[in-house]
């Protein structure tokens, strides 16, 4: 955690009332870099961005944005930010919008209005917000972040409701803006989604800091189970399961669990079975498990 | 200069809006007919009296706009914080450079603006056509602009109470029900008690001492004993309001104490807005 970040979170409490909903977690986002933060409704996700936004207090903790503290006015220029749903006034158009917002960040609107064509809704720029879809509000939204290039972006679920084209093209955006030296802080509720899309992830559960890192790295500690699902020969399930050992998940196959080194000594001995097995299936571990793992969700089907 | 822009971005915009919804056009259309209504369905210019048109339909207005332009200015205001809220555009609003106040002073600004050009252009027509129609003296004129002008005061009144309702609750419907109960409360309600009041205590202390105070502690009163008063100084109108000529105090104490609403409403609202995690 150097001073060069651009934002500094050191052991970070809030509580609302007897409720802790942010518990000692600890962050830095460096310039250029792009943060998930991973973790299901409630993990604190929402309320670590407020915080960030100066809306709610620590009680115990400090949190920098450049250096400054959170609602100041050094940190709100340098920070925008977008809520997972926002609904603009129906009766002004896009451009109207991108003007409102620029010349409350104090940015000459001229500047603002080519960021429609950023995200790809120039051709409506004239039209009232209320004939927009929800893939064109949230676009309108991202523009909106995007006014005067700001050092941290701070995007709350931006893609949840978007489809699959809008989303990658929402990410397309976001890594432009990385390159050119803006941070980025997202949350999200899915791994898959992200992958390729962050530079790093950080996953939160029940207020806490579960984990950090690349995603790489989270997979290799992680170092979750392969499973193995062994269909067995007609009435020869029992036999099978006799030999290997493993659960039995219906009439006909048997579901092994092994280490990811182990895999291929387990392969060797179900080799050896022969007959009595009709067909081998592998499962490894996708990134849905990583952050299940991550995040205290038991991992669907894994024998615990 | 960058909080002025800011502010002129907000209240540029909720004027914008205020157009593009027609609400501009409803209220004015309101303002317009009620005083029509009364200039020419009323009995107020028979011709038998010596008193000119203007001034009868000012006096017949005066009362009418107690119940008009509160309940418009409520419409216009209550949707402004907690909308904002409901919306979501509250969070982003404020992670810009904008300041609390900023939003409360820019956002009554614009409303303000609203109102004050739906009142001078309805009571504006209003005025001309019965000039037009039945003539016009000085002190009608003078009437007519002083009711004019005490309306947009009036207004600016209770949009800051419907912008201190807004601040409190988080969505709009509860807001909106706030606002209802506002106007019942302190046009309607706040009436028929004192003068409930005042049969109770047939001519007692209370309707000497307390009861005066308590009618122009009132801001629509204040409002209508103000024109009143001065409307009857010029023309010998009779029993049109027993208090406006035996008031035991200075006519102008009626504006001050809608100053002093108007400044304790926005200081509310700013108190309530700081309060609020969007």
């Amino acid at each position: 955690m150097t001073d060069a970040a651009i934002l500094t979170v050191e052991d970070l409490t809030i509580r609302f009332g007897a409720v802790t909903a942010i518990d000692g977690v600890s962050l830095s986002v460096m310039p250029g870099e792009r943060v998930a933060v991973l973790g299901h409704n409630g993990a604190g996700k929402s309320t670590l961005f407020k915080t960030v936004l100066g809306f709610l207090k620590p009680a115990a903790g400090r949190l920098a944005i450049v250096g400054a503290a959170p609602g100041s006015n050094v940190a709100r220029r340098a920070v925008s930010y977008l809520p997972e749903q926002v609904v603009f006034p129906k009766g002004l158009t896009g451009t109207e919008v991108l003007t409102y917002f620029a010349r409350l960040k104090g940015v000459a609107p001229k500047a603002a209005l080519p960021l429609l064509e950023t995200v790809g809704i120039a051709a409506a720029a004239n039209r009232a917000v209320g004939t927009y879809s929800k893939g064109m509000r949230q676009r309108l939204g991202l523009a909106q972040a995007l006014i005067g290039a700001p050092r941290l972006l701070l995007l709350d679920e931006p893609t949840s409701g978007l489809d699959p084209v809008s989303r990658h093209e929402f990410y397309d955006v976001l890594e432009a803006s990385a390159r050119a030296g803006t941070s980025v802080l997202l949350s999200s509720h899915s791994l898959s989604e992200i992958e390729n899309r962050i530079d790093r992830i950080a996953i939160m559960a029940k207020g806490q800091l579960r984990a950090e890192g690349s995603l790489a790295e989270l997979s290799r500690q992680a170092g979750l189970p392969v499973q193995i699902r062994v269909e067995a020969a007609a009435g020869r399930v029992e036999a099978v399961q006799a030999r290997l050992g493993g659960e039995r998940v219906n009439g006909q196959s048997v579901v092994l669990t092994c280490r990811a080194e182990d895999k291929v000594g387990t392969l060797a001995r179900l080799a050896a079975l022969g007959p009595d097995i009709v067909d081998i299936g592998i499962a490894l571990p996708d990134l849905d498990d990583v952050y299940r793992h991550y995040s205290g969700i038991p991992i669907e089907g894994a024998a615990q | 200069m960058n909080g002025i822009d800011r502010m002129a971005a907000v209240a540029t915009t909720e004027f914008r809006l205020a157009f593009r919804n027609r609400w501009v056009l409803l209220a004015t259309l309101a303002f317009t007919l009620f005083a029509l209504a009364l200039a020419f369905l009323g009995s107020g210019p028979s011709g038998a009296l010596k008193v000119d048109a203007l001034t009868l339909t000012a006096a017949s207005l005066a009362t009418l706009t107690v119940y008009l332009v509160p309940l418009m200015a409520l419409l216009v205001s209550y949707d402004s914080i907690a909308g904002e809220i409901e919306r979501g555009t509250l969070a982003l609003v404020l992670a810009t450079p904008l300041k609390r106040g900023e939003l409360v002073l820019a956002k009554f600004c614009g409303h303000l603006a609203v109102l004050a050009m739906a009142i001078a252009v309805g009571y504006g027509i209003a005025g001309a056509v019965i000039a037009a129609v039945h003539g016009y003296t000085d002190a009608g004129l003078l009437a007519w602009g002083r009711l004019l002008a005490t309306a947009v005061l009036l207004g600016a009144v209770f949009i800051g109470l419907g912008m201190t309702l807004s601040g409190l609750p988080r969505q709009t419907g509860t807001a909106a029900a706030l606002a209802i109960g506002a106007w019942l409360v302190l046009v309607v309600l706040y009436d028929l008690a004192l003068l409930g009041a005042v049969i109770v205590d047939q001519g007692g202390a209370f309707t000497k001492t307390i009861f005066p105070a308590l009618v122009l502690a009132n801001p629509g009163d204040a409002f209508r004993l103000y024109n009143l008063a001065l409307i009857e100084a010029t023309a010998p109108i009779a029993g049109l309001d027993g208090l406006a000529h035996t008031l035991p105090f200075p006519v102008s104490s009626a504006l001050v104490v809608l100053v002093l609403w108007l400044f304790a409403s926005l200081a509310a609202a700013w108190a309530l807005t700081r309060r609020i995690r969007p």
